[in-house]
């Protein structure tokens, strides 16, 4: 088991033929994702690798393939449309790795998928891997093996760090999810804390967070009363400046909680054990599992 | 990126929010023309992107034309928190009968953007939120439908009791939230909001952030762009497509990654070192922003180490370590590096960096330690 993809998902590629859609499309095959269709307007009708069927709309994809989750690579001012797209077609699992998404596209993205049921993770984030069974996105898929650890970050680079030091010392992984870091994300830590806290197959949780808005606090609360799988927490940007204020209209919403110190005393507060430094990862889990 | 209060006035005026006349100016003559064209006192007010202007001494009253030209020659060329004020806008000074405050945010919690409204408006606004958070009203707007009237006007009569000014206000607010769209605008705030002595609902000060994500499709936005508004490291590194923040340490960082970047600070810190910047170059990237990245750090004379931290996915070791021995050959480094590179083409990356001579290593820990060890000259 896992959370969100298996080996019998069923993944259709956005932007299939593009510089990194083909690149990452490719890892994904190897890793052994099971890529039934590819969408590039003005493409239909060729085959990617001789093998993958490419369309010209989602709706021909969905129609002769039936996929069951769609991962997206178009440029920035394509991604919002190829997301209405995809929810249009009724696919209920939409991954965005693209970066620099207008958030105010995402005010309008958020409404609509909602309303259909469908779950989106990121945009801007790396996408999610079941180790062993299917890879969506771009997490090397080298540094993880299987296991029994979950792992949600809201971060790129720095959760495969996390993942290298789980790798290291054999333990292994049952899914790891990038949420993202925008402002606006379809999945948040809630989500993904229930997930894992539902699978059979997950015995702890690693979950990654950093400075900036509230969805750590959130996800504590959410861990204090829902959770009981052990969880362990790191925040990034402990160091970090002050961030460059926002008129008073920032202050005025989020008040002064989104530095790393408030969010760490949350987190330990809710009885999660907060990393220091990603190496820490290791002897928290050990200690708690 | 954020626009000078005199940017977003002319936003919201060709937007028909009412506001006071007013012109920009960056000599103290034209300081004087604009006082003599608008009559009686006036406010002159620096234009720079930093909070607490007033305080600073970059916003004063001049009763005649000849005093705003004195004031105007002190205000410009001044320094606010390290920028340099080139321009000043003049507005006649208004004879305010009430503030109050009316502001977008585009709200990470509710995924909306949110209206925040209160009659407490000013300079203290913040500490109004602090203390008396029941003295703000919010109000998520659902983007699908906008703005509707009856809500704008529900939270105006939080700020005028006179139907005529609720119903003025109402119309601001709805104006304002299609600049929101219009310009792609994470934040617009108008604070205050004042009445005129003849009861009119007008606009005093404006402040707009627009998303610089929409600055591709809103060029006219894009070109309003100050540089020499902001710290020079900062634009080289924007205009190198680098995310680059000066702090004051001694470890220049070079990390890919946003979250690792941070991590890398924070781990700096916690082995006693100090972090001279934020640096993420990115991912997929070419050796040349790796020579831009080098170059950028290692202009600050307080670097005395500097840090590669590189966990290669998108980004590949080897265009890294291309980008290091390029650098290093165009201009040889005055401090020790450590370098700690791991992921995608590793050993190709190590077989680059040790037939330049360097070594490199694939722990993150060991490698901070090194970097502060040297930046600090103490034993790792």
């Amino acid at each position: 088991m896992s959370v969100f993809i298996n080996k019998d998902t069923r993944l259709l590629v956005q932007g299939i033929t593009g510089r990194d859609g083909s690149f990452h499309t490719k890892q994904m095959i190897a890793y052994g994702t099971q890529v039934v269709a590819g969408v590039t307007p003005g493409k239909g009708g060729q085959r990617f690798e001789e093998k993958v069927p490419v369309f010209n709309t989602v709706a021909e994809a969905v129609a002769a393939t039936k996929p069951n989750a769609s991962v997206i690579y178009v440029p920035a001012a394509l991604a919002a449309s190829a997301v209405f797209e995809v929810a249009d077609a009724g696919i209920p699992l939409i991954i965005c790795i693209t970066e620099g998404l207008a958030v105010l596209d995402m005010t309008k993205v958020m409404p609509y998928i909602r309303e259909r049921g469908i779950r989106l993770i990121g945009p801007n984030c790396p996408g999610l891997i079941s180790p062993g069974q299917s890879k969506v996105g771009i997490i090397p898929g080298n540094i993880c093996t299987p296991g029994k650890i979950g792992v949600v970050s809201r971060s790129g680079t720095l959760t495969y760090e996390i993942i290298h030091q789980l790798t290291g010392n054999a333990l292994g992984q049952s899914s790891c999810v990038g949420i993202g870091g925008d402002p606006i994300i379809g999945t948040n830590f809630i989500d993904c804390l229930q997930a894992f806290e539902g699978d059979p197959a997950t015995d702890a949780i690693v979950m990654i967070g950093e400075i900036g808005g509230t969805d750590e606090q959130q996800a504590a609360e959410f861990v204090k009363a829902k959770v009981k799988k052990p969880v362990i927490g790191f925040i990034a940007g402990q160091t970090a400046p002050p961030g460059r204020r926002m008129g008073h209209a920032g202050a005025i919403i989020s008040g002064a909680s989104g530095t790393a110190a408030d969010k760490m005393k949350a987190l330990a507060d809710a009885g999660i054990s907060v990393m220091k430094r990603p190496a820490d990862v290791v002897p928290l889990l050990q200690e708690r599992m | 990126m954020n626009l000078h209060e005199y940017q977003a006035r002319d936003i919201l005026k060709k937007a028909g929010i009412p506001m006071p006349e007013g012109a920009v100016a960056s000599t103290p003559a034209e300081v004087r023309a604009i006082a003599q064209h608008l009559g009686g006192t006036v406010v002159v007010k620096a234009q720079v992107h930093a909070g607490g202007r007033g305080k600073a001494g970059g916003v004063k009253l001049a009763k005649t034309p000849q005093e705003a030209e004195q004031v105007a020659s002190k205000i410009l060329g001044m320094q606010i928190k390290g920028l340099t004020v080139e321009k000043v806008l003049v507005v006649p000074a208004a004879d305010i009968a009430s503030e109050s405050y009316v502001g977008f945010i585009v709200d990470r919690a509710t995924q909306r953007p949110v209206l925040m409204v209160s009659a407490a408006g000013g300079v203290d606004i913040e500490e109004v939120a602090a203390k008396t958070p029941e003295k703000i009203h919010r109000l998520p707007v659902d983007p699908r439908y906008g703005l509707l009237p009856h809500q704008a006007q529900g939270l105006a009569f939080h700020l005028y009791k006179d139907v005529t000014q609720v119903r003025q206000a109402a119309d601001l607010m709805r104006r304002l939230y299609d600049v929101v769209y219009a310009v792609g605008a994470s934040l617009a705030e108008i604070n205050p909001l004042v009445t005129t002595p003849d009861g009119k609902v007008q606009a005093l000060d404006a402040k707009i952030v627009v998303d610089d994500n929409e600055l591709d499709r809103h060029p006219e936005i894009a070109a309003l762009r100050d540089a020499a508004s902001e710290a020079p490291s900062e634009v080289q590194a924007r205009e190198a497509g680098l995310t680059f923040i000066k702090l004051d340490g001694s470890v220049g960082c070079c990390v890919n990654g946003a979250g690792l970047a941070m991590a890398t600070m924070d781990l700096v810190k916690y082995y006693g070192g100090e972090p001279a910047n934020f640096l993420d170059i990115g991912g997929s990237s070419n050796p040349q922003k790796v020579v831009n990245a080098l170059r950028i750090i290692t202009s600050d004379p307080n670097v005395k180490a500097i840090l590669f931290n590189i966990f290669g996915g998108i980004t590949r070791c080897d265009d890294v370590a291309n980008g290091i021995v390029q650098a290093t050959s165009a201009f040889p480094l005055k401090v020790p590096m450590v370098i700690r590179l791991t992921g995608t083409n590793e050993k190709e990356a190590m077989e680059i960096l040790k037939k330049a001579g360097y070594s490199a290593g694939t722990d993150m820990d060991d490698a901070v330690k090194a970097a502060v060890a040297q930046a600090t000259g103490r034993a790792a």
